[in-house]
């Protein structure tokens, strides 16, 4: 509050106010005037420290956090099939994908693409028919289809998105549609041959 | 004019830091504290005997080593019975131990997870997200397998009872056999510092020797006992040094403000002096 | 609409417009645009800047300041709790304990939250006292103070229902035993405490609509300080001579003198809030609330938090429940009453020599109030609740009307000014007048 009112413009002392000087305190404006400023710079920072606690809070907490990674297991997957599990409350999509998929994604020409990334980038050496990727389209968020056999697939065999027309190829790579990049590739690795671990 | 018969501000500063003076050693005394016994004790006081912990006072914090043997301590007697529900295994870095030691340990553990596809519950080894395991699956099982009486959850026992980690360190000391004239009831047991005596809990820590400690303490039964009270004490506040530390810069902070506000008020109202 | 081209002109002529702006005085040219629409700027200027305030307040004066403070700190850490906080008898007890240990500086804030309540009626009583020993709430600052009172009302419930909310023994048993107080009312009374409760006991909806009342009601508490603080800028605040000011002599502005003065109070009041909440935060609270809420068992010996101990000791000390209930809440109604109770028109008790010291005793009374309120309902703690009871009671109903009668306060200092320069060793004082009724403000 103090600060605040230090900005205002004065008024005229009714009675002594702070226009009033002393003789006797002659060198009180200056050394008041460093006074303030050190106790208002100090005031200053308390405040924004003690602001910090309150914005960090809002971030994740240590539960949330310590939920960042999930297994999968990979036995149940038939070629061309795929699963969908929960990481970090959102969906990841596990494909296991057939040779013709694989052969259809690397014979594009990077340089055709929006987000240009080749398909061996996109998945772990000697592992290529797994593709693993968030299941969230890069346009505005909504979970695209083809997960299901039944699901359209959009115009290149991957996923399309329906809110707006999003088309992904069998390496999770935009091709057609608003959607600015590639499907997001979350961190994960191989536990074993069958296991992969997501986070 | 009179003065009033006596200025009533200074006196009643002097009453303010008297009682301040009067309170602060009661608030920050881990000394002896009386727990009072409940209706049917006759109000007989209870002395609670002071145990030196190494987060005692403003500025104790925990002896890492002491806490990690009451964690043994709490996974190999008391985890038969009592649960630790607010704990999850990722918590124990917070008494030194590294995330691998911590995952080797969480996997020691089976914790119920599922439904798998089939739509059933299996049990898996646990992670470290996860809850400390509990023993019973709910409080009527626990009762079940206790004679009826529920062993309570450790969380945050020391903030849950008067006299905190000095009365946990005495309840598990405090067995002997009744005084003459008292008659322990069946499946009870005699207690000196439990409220009323007659406690349901069966002595947990009997033996010296009960535990084999990794760092070579020699496990007497006193010292189990302040272990598991240390570790018991760090469960129910984690942030305890955290709290403590932060709480000294503050007030380091707040005091040299202090300062410089007091300052600019007294040549601000200098002006008024002059007149 | 049916004016003529003549009067249209004049209308939209920015020269006559400019009438029905704020005069500002404001130099900055976009702050200078916002007063003058919104004179929100000149309104702080004025009431909180050039306000002429009595120059001889002593370190009393700060605690509305603080409480505000409080508020403001109250509010804060509770809208932020409030985000972790999950209002379920199945998961309120683990929620809270997860803001203790998972949320990022979870217990910073719950910590401040639950002691912050406290200091704040630390805070409240201190400036409640001050007000009654230097009879502030005098005419003409009779709704300044009756507004008071339902501050304070309103903190209690709000802060009772926010004890509530770790769902803990004693949240659960004090949430019991306070709603069936109302019980005590003849023929309704069961039905409201069913009302309040939403089913058969304190269960589940109880903790919901607490909840949800526990964040509505300190916004109320925010429109009411509002008020108060209208009223308090009509009148102008009292001071410890309990005389008005006469001239420009007596008062000073209240910045910069008050708000660096206020700013001390603040910094020496977060100290005594840091001490508690890094320290000590658990110190006034009951170690039975981390006990989760078993509907099943009593806690052997149940309290409410210390700042409702007072009125407890008065609930208990009739025997008869609905009597108990009423005199617990004429304690508070009381004070309602206390302006025309007081017909003394001396308002400082610095000059009523037979007042200021059945004043303190019932200072005193109200702290053995508290203490056996947190002692058990037998004897001999019965005996004196009731004994300070008597005296709660016959202070405001018996004392306060007798002394207007009968006391002989002594004579008041001419001025403000004078009794201030008289203190600070200045030449001899005008002989002081025999007191006189205080002047009409």
């Amino acid at each position: 509050m103090a600060d605040v009112l230090a900005n205002l413009p004065k008024t005229s002392p009714s009675g002594p106010g702070p226009g009033h000087v002393d003789p006797a305190h002659g060198e009180g404006p200056v050394r008041r005037d460093f006074l303030k400023l050190a106790a208002g710079s100090f005031a200053a920072v308390g405040t924004v420290v003690m602001a910090w606690p309150f914005i960090h809070s809002m971030n994740p907490s240590q539960d949330v956090l310590a939920l960042a990674s999930t297994e999968v297991d990979l036995t149940p997957i038939a070629e061309g099939q795929a699963v969908t599990v929960m990481w970090r409350g959102k969906p990841v999509f596990v494909r296991r994908r057939t040779p013709q998929e694989i052969q259809e994604a690397r014979s594009v020409p990077v340089s055709e693409l929006r987000d240009p990334a080749t398909d061996q980038s996109r998945v772990k050496a000697g592992k290529e028919q797994w593709l693993v990727v968030l299941g969230v389209c890069t346009h505005l968020g909504c979970v695209p289809l083809g997960q299901k056999p039944t699901d359209a697939r959009g115009d290149y065999g991957g996923w399309f998105c329906p809110c707006h027309g999003s088309h992904y190829d069998t390496a999770g790579r935009i091709r057609r549609g608003p959607a600015p990049t590639n499907l997001a590739i979350p961190d994960y690795s191989f536990t074993s041959d069958t296991r992969i671990r997501v986070g | 004019m009179r003065r009033p018969m006596f200025n009533l501000i200074p006196t009643l500063k002097a009453a303010a830091v008297a009682a301040a003076l009067a309170l602060a050693p009661a608030a920050l005394d881990t000394g002896a504290r009386a727990a009072e016994g409940g209706p049917g004790s006759g109000h007989d006081v209870i002395r609670i005997p002071d145990t030196k912990f190494t987060f005692d006072g403003i500025f104790g914090t925990f002896d890492r080593a002491s806490v990690q043997r009451g964690f043994q301590v709490y996974k190999e007697v008391c985890s038969a019975c009592h649960s630790l529900r607010q704990l999850s295994y990722r918590h124990l870095t917070g008494i030194g131990l590294t995330p691998s030691q911590v995952a080797a340990i969480s996997s020691q553990f089976q914790v119920q997870d599922g439904p798998n596809d089939n739509g059933e519950m299996f049990e898996r080894p646990a992670r470290p997200s996860d809850r400390f395991r509990r023993p019973f699956a709910n409080d009527a099982a626990a009762r079940a397998a206790n004679n009826g009486a529920l062993p309570p959850d450790l969380s945050v026992m020391v903030k849950a009872r008067e006299g905190g980690a000095d009365y946990m360190h005495a309840l598990l000391v405090g067995y002997e056999e009744p005084p003459p004239g008292v008659t322990v009831m069946e499946g009870m047991h005699y207690n000196k510092y439990f409220p009323g005596h007659q406690i349901a809990m069966a002595p947990p820590l009997n033996t010296d020797g009960q535990v084999t400690y990794a760092d070579g303490t020699t496990a007497t039964v006193d010292q189990m006992a302040t272990d598991i009270a240390s570790f018991l004490a760090w469960a129910a506040e984690p942030e305890l040094e955290q709290r403590r530390a932060m709480g000294v810069r503050m007030i380091v902070f707040l005091t040299i403000l202090g300062g410089l506000v007091y300052a600019v008020k007294r040549k601000i109202w200098s002006n008024l002096h002059g007149e | 609409m049916a004016a003529g081209p003549h009067e249209q002109h004049k209308l939209s002529d920015p020269d006559n417009d400019v009438r029905h702006l704020h005069d500002s005085k404001v130099e900055n040219p976009v702050l200078r645009w916002i007063d003058q629409r919104m004179p929100v700027i000149s309104m702080i200027q004025l009431e909180y800047g050039s306000f002429p305030t009595p120059r001889n307040f002593n370190y009393f004066w700060n605690f509305g300041a603080l409480a505000m403070v409080t508020l403001a700190i109250m509010i804060a850490t509770g809208v932020i709790l409030s985000m972790q906080y999950t209002a379920n008898t199945h998961l309120a007890f683990d929620s809270v304990e997860r803001i203790m240990r998972d949320v990022n500086y979870g217990w910073l804030l719950r910590y401040a939250h639950s002691n912050g309540a406290s200091m704040f009626f630390i805070v409240t009583y201190i400036h409640m006292w001050r007000t009654l020993y230097y009879g502030s709430y005098k005419s003409p600052r009779e709704l300044l103070w009756m507004l008071g009172v339902v501050l304070f009302i309103l903190m209690m419930a709000t802060a009772f229902m926010g004890y509530v909310l770790p769902w803990g023994q004693m949240s659960f048993w004090g949430a019991t035993v306070i709603t069936n107080l109302f019980s005590a009312l003849p023929l309704i009374g069961e039905h409201i405490v069913t009302w309040l409760w939403g089913g058969f006991s304190v269960d589940n909806p109880t903790l919901n609509r607490f909840f949800s009342l526990h964040f509505l009601l300190p916004f109320l508490i925010v429109g009411v300080t509002f008020l108060h603080v209208v009223a308090l800028h009509i009148t102008g605040s009292n001071n410890p001579l309990g005389i008005e000011p006469k001239t420009k002599k007596d008062t000073i502005p209240f910045h910069p003198y008050y708000t660096v003065k206020d700013s001390v109070g603040i910094v020496v009041y977060f100290i005594v809030f840091a001490i508690l909440v890094f320290f000590m935060p658990n110190y006034l609270g009951h170690p039975d609330n981390y006990i989760p809420a078993n509907p099943l068992v009593t806690p052997a010996h149940i309290v409410p938090e210390w700042y409702f101990l007072p009125f407890y000791a008065i609930l208990r000390a009739v025997p008869d429940k609905l009597g108990g209930v009423a005199l617990m809440g004429g304690a508070l109604v009381i004070l309602f009453f206390l302006p025309w109770l007081d017909g003394s028109p001396v308002r400082s008790m610095r000059f009523r020599p037979i007042a200021k010291w059945l004043f303190l005793l019932w200072t005193v009374n109200f702290f053995v109030l508290g203490w056996v309120g947190g002692k058990p309902a037998e004897q001999p703690y019965i005996l004196i609740a009731q004994i300070g009871t008597a005296y709660y009671f016959a202070y405001f109903l018996v004392l306060l009307p007798l002394l207007a009668k009968f006391e002989k306060p002594l004579p008041l200092p001419e001025s403000i000014a004078s009794a201030v320069l008289k203190r600070r060793g200045g030449g001899p004082l005008p002989a002081g007048a025999t007191a006189k009724p205080m002047e009409k403000a």
